[in-house]
């Protein structure tokens, strides 16, 4: 599986979190990725050249900050502009069939705020409910997206090395192994599902065989 | 006369005389007319050589036609055919009949008859299309179909002449004296005698010639002029330019003349030629003051050589004549100008204007003097007559103008096709700069006419589809010629620094309706071209040496989004350093003072570029994108 990575942040340099998690997929070696900011520091995307891109890869990642609750201003230009209909929708659209969407976000607030019961009385699932039914529409599977809460304290506390460990993991997992959207759909948040697999304790092992070991991970081909 | 005192007396009429009558709203033509009525039958300054004079002076007919041609493209031309045929045609045929008939009935001979008829059915091309300019009148429908029915007239001339002495051979048998007198006359004009020397040649050979001379100066004119103006051009030198335009507009002239055709319908065909070429407006700008100068003197003759004596004696008769024909001359051309479609004030404008006799009718009556159709004493009255009718013209314009046009105001429907439709967008200057906002303007769609002196720069962007003339473009002529008084937008891109101020000045001060976006060169050029009168001014370096520094910031590792964000940081503070030293320096200059607050602007700027380093926690200089103080969102 071709693995794309978009990172969407204008200021990684005072980006503790985002700047430190596209590191690691830069160097992924069977990754590509790109940032966003840099490529287009004037807005003017490349339509075409973003179109191919996407043609040429099986998992798009964005990766970008919880601006208010949405993704920040170029990916959301990126997507008005990219998403082109007769493309990624519309009778003839059917360029991107089949694909798998992810979303890697920071977000400043702690993960009980996105709740029902927490102060922000809403979770980030139903937050991102305009990017999957952005992806739905161009028959994009949607997987569930892997965040980062109360991430300006996420260095302090010692839980960025792990995030980024989990994230390193999570790319060679997308690499090596088609996952089962409709089985990842159970968990709310990709972190769920990482907590539920043995992965999740086992950071030191190739992560990647480890979790298509793992019984609740099935690949299609084992399945046929 | 002296020729300097005879100069002088010329000039000062008329520099006494024109802005007297313009200020009176009567119009320059009259204010020379009346010039020479002044210094010859009032004063009797000017005497006998004014004839002479006049015959110079009428070479000024030749230049305004070439001007004419000039602003007419070919396809223009083309498109008038059946307007020169149809109404000019018949205008030339009906006038000759009903002003033979009218001096048949007075007992002339129908070769005399005939004769004059002809003479007096052509109008006054010097007068109708200068006062046409003048009034700006040139562009309506009725000012067009005047201008293909005087081009018509010019080209019947030459019938006419052909005509004249074969009316004389039958009408020989009245045995005037004068065709006697008249055969070693310096009267009868140098074009008369060229035409003469060309007559001794077998028929089918003087075919032969006129078409060759007619093919060869459109030929010239495509293939042999524009590189020869290029070379010209080259050279730098703006007089030997001027030579050149006159040496184009008299060559053509005695050709024509040698031929026997008339030298305005050659300086006229030449200019059509020419009308497509890139030299168009500089060739128009440098030919446009003689032809005035000498239109001017020619209506300062007309009004000189009005003889008092004969005027006085036969004051009913010529007067009578006068009225008589600018009667029947306007009635036959006001029922033309039904038949042909012109409505409301167009067609007072087609009927007053073309009432007049012309100047034509003084080479004619010479000629037909000379060659016995007509005798001396009815030639004597008719010039006269013509004279006065002339005289009359400016004030039928006058009574158009205030009158006639605002009573027909609501009566006329839209506007026929302009003859010269003029872009909007002048771009002066096609160097580095220009050629960007040129092509920019033109890729959006709009026409731009393009000014610039490099008659290489013109070649090649010729070549690739642009229209670009050659020419100074600081002259307030050649922007005149190149339609700044009718444009929205100027774009004011010369390279030289102080002709570019210049030239904003000039364009602000004589059409302030023109918005003037200018280039500056630097800082100082900026207040320079604000206060020359520059709607907007921009360093022509500035955008894109801001441009290199952000790419420079992205090879030295910025991000280069932050190196965009940094360059947009710094033309702001640039600019707004701009604001604040203007004052500074349009009191003093660069002063102490300018120089101070210019270090004080240098040390902000600093200031303001380095403060969003990463140590500098919470600088409310960087807005946006800032993480909240120690990752606080709000627990």
């Amino acid at each position: 599986m071709k693995v794309l990575v978009y990172l969407a942040h204008p200021r990684p340099d005072r980006s503790e979190v985002n700047a430190t998690l596209f590191r690691q997929a830069s160097n992924a070696g069977h990754v590509t990725s790109v940032d966003l900011y840099a490529t287009y520091p004037s807005m003017d995307i490349d339509i075409d050249a973003e179109q191919r891109r996407l043609v040429e890869h099986d998992v798009i990642v964005f990766q970008h900050p919880f601006y208010w609750y949405s993704c920040p201003a170029l990916l959301k230009e990126w997507i008005d502009l990219v998403l082109e209909y007769g493309f990624a929708y519309g009778p003839q659209g059917q360029a991107l069939k089949g694909k798998q969407v992810m979303h890697v976000i920071s977000c400043g607030a702690a993960r009980h705020a996105y709740t029902q019961e927490g102060y922000k009385g809403v979770t980030v699932p139903e937050l991102l409910r305009p990017f999957k039914a952005t992806w739905q529409l161009c028959q994009v599977e949607w997987l569930p997206p892997l965040v980062l809460f109360d991430a300006g304290r996420a260095e302090a506390d010692g839980r960025l090395d792990e995030h980024c460990q989990d994230y390193r993991a999570l790319l060679d997992l997308l690499h090596h192994t088609p996952l089962d959207a409709a089985q990842l759909s159970r968990h709310a948040l990709f972190n769920d599902y990482l907590s539920d697999t043995p992965f999740d304790t086992s950071h030191e092992t190739s992560s990647a065989a480890s979790l298509a070991s793992s019984p609740s991970f099935h690949s299609p081909r084992g399945r046929n | 006369m002296e020729l300097l005192a005879a100069g002088f007396v010329y000039l000062a009429a008329a520099v006494i005389a024109v802005p007297l009558a313009n200020r009176l709203g009567l119009g320059s033509v009259l204010g020379y007319l009346i010039a020479g009525v002044i210094i010859g039958p009032l004063l009797g300054v000017v005497g006998q050589e004014a004839t002479e004079v006049q015959h110079f002076a009428e070479f000024g007919v030749v230049m305004m036609l070439f001007l004419v041609g000039l602003e007419l493209q070919p396809s223009q031309l083309w498109a008038m055919r059946y307007q020169l045929a149809g109404l000019g045609g018949l205008q030339v045929v009906l006038s000759t009949v009903a002003i033979g008939g009218v001096a048949w009935c007075f007992g002339l001979a129908w070769q005399g008859a005939l004769a004059l008829g002809m003479i007096l059915a052509l109008s006054s091309t010097a007068i109708v299309l200068q006062t046409l300019h003048e009034k700006g009148l040139m562009t309506t429908h009725g000012g067009q179909s005047a201008f293909s029915v005087l081009l018509t007239q010019d080209i019947a001339v030459i019938p006419m002449l052909a005509l004249m002495p074969l009316l004389a051979v039958t009408g020989a048998s009245q045995g005037h004296e004068g065709s006697q007198a008249a055969h070693g006359d310096t009267e009868a004009s140098t074009h008369g005698q060229l035409a003469h020397l060309f007559s001794t040649l077998p028929d089918w050979l003087q075919v032969v010639v006129i078409l060759a001379v007619i093919g060869g100066i459109i030929l010239a004119g495509r293939l042999l002029m524009r590189p020869l103006l290029r070379f010209i051009a080259q050279s730098g030198l703006r007089e030997i330019f001027t030579a050149a335009a006159l040496l184009l507009v008299i060559g053509i002239a005695l050709l024509m003349s040698l031929v026997g055709l008339s030298p305005a319908l050659g300086t006229f065909l030449a200019g059509v030629v020419l009308s497509d070429s890139e030299y168009r407006h500089e060739l128009e700008s440098d030919v446009e003051p003689f032809k005035g100068l000498l239109l001017g003197l020619f209506f300062i003759t007309v009004g000189a050589t009005i003889d008092v004596g004969l005027l006085m004696s036969e004051a009913t008769a010529v007067v009578s004549i006068a009225l008589g024909l600018l009667l029947l001359k306007g009635s036959i051309l006001f029922a033309l100008a039904s038949l042909f479609g012109l409505r409301g004030a167009n067609r007072w404008l087609f009927a007053l204007g073309l009432a007049q006799a012309g100047e034509f009718a003084f080479v004619l009556f010479a000629f037909a003097t000379s060659s016995g159709v007509l005798d001396d004493e009815i030639t004597r009255i008719m010039t006269l007559a013509v004279a006065l009718t002339m005289l009359m013209t400016p004030l039928l314009f006058i009574l158009f103008e205030k009158v006639l046009a605002p009573r027909a105001q609501q009566s006329s429907t839209g506007e026929s096709p302009k003859i010269d439709q003029r872009e909007s967008i002048v771009v002066a200057g096609m160097g580095r700069f220009g050629q960007i906002v040129a092509r920019l303007l033109t890729s959006r769609g709009h026409e731009v006419t393009i000014l610039d002196h490099d008659p290489e720069t013109i070649e090649h962007l010729a070549r690739i589809g642009f229209r670009v003339y050659y020419g100074d473009a600081t002259r307030p002529d050649l922007l005149e010629s190149a339609g700044l008084p009718s444009a929205s937008l100027l774009i004011a891109a010369l390279d030289d620094r102080d002709k570019q101020t210049r030239l904003v000045e000039q364009v602000a001060n004589r059409w302030p309706h023109v918005t003037v976006l200018a280039r500056a060169h630097d800082r100082h050029h900026v207040y320079e071209l604000e206060k020359a009168g520059a709607h907007h001014v921009e360093r022509e370096t500035f955008e894109s040496a801001l441009h290199l520094g952000g790419e420079a910031l992205t090879v030295l590792g910025e991000h280069p989004f932050a190196a965009r964000k940094a360059t947009n940081r710094f033309r702001q503070h640039d600019l707004q350093s701009l604001d604040e030293l203007r004052a500074a320096w349009a009191e003093e200059g660069v002063s102490g003072r300018y120089i101070d607050a210019m270090r004080a602007q240098h040390g902000m700027l600093a200031q303001v570029m380095q403060s969003d380093r990463k140590d500098d926690a919470l600088s409310r200089s960087e807005r946006g994108w800032t993480p909240p103080p120690d990752g606080d969102a709000t627990q």
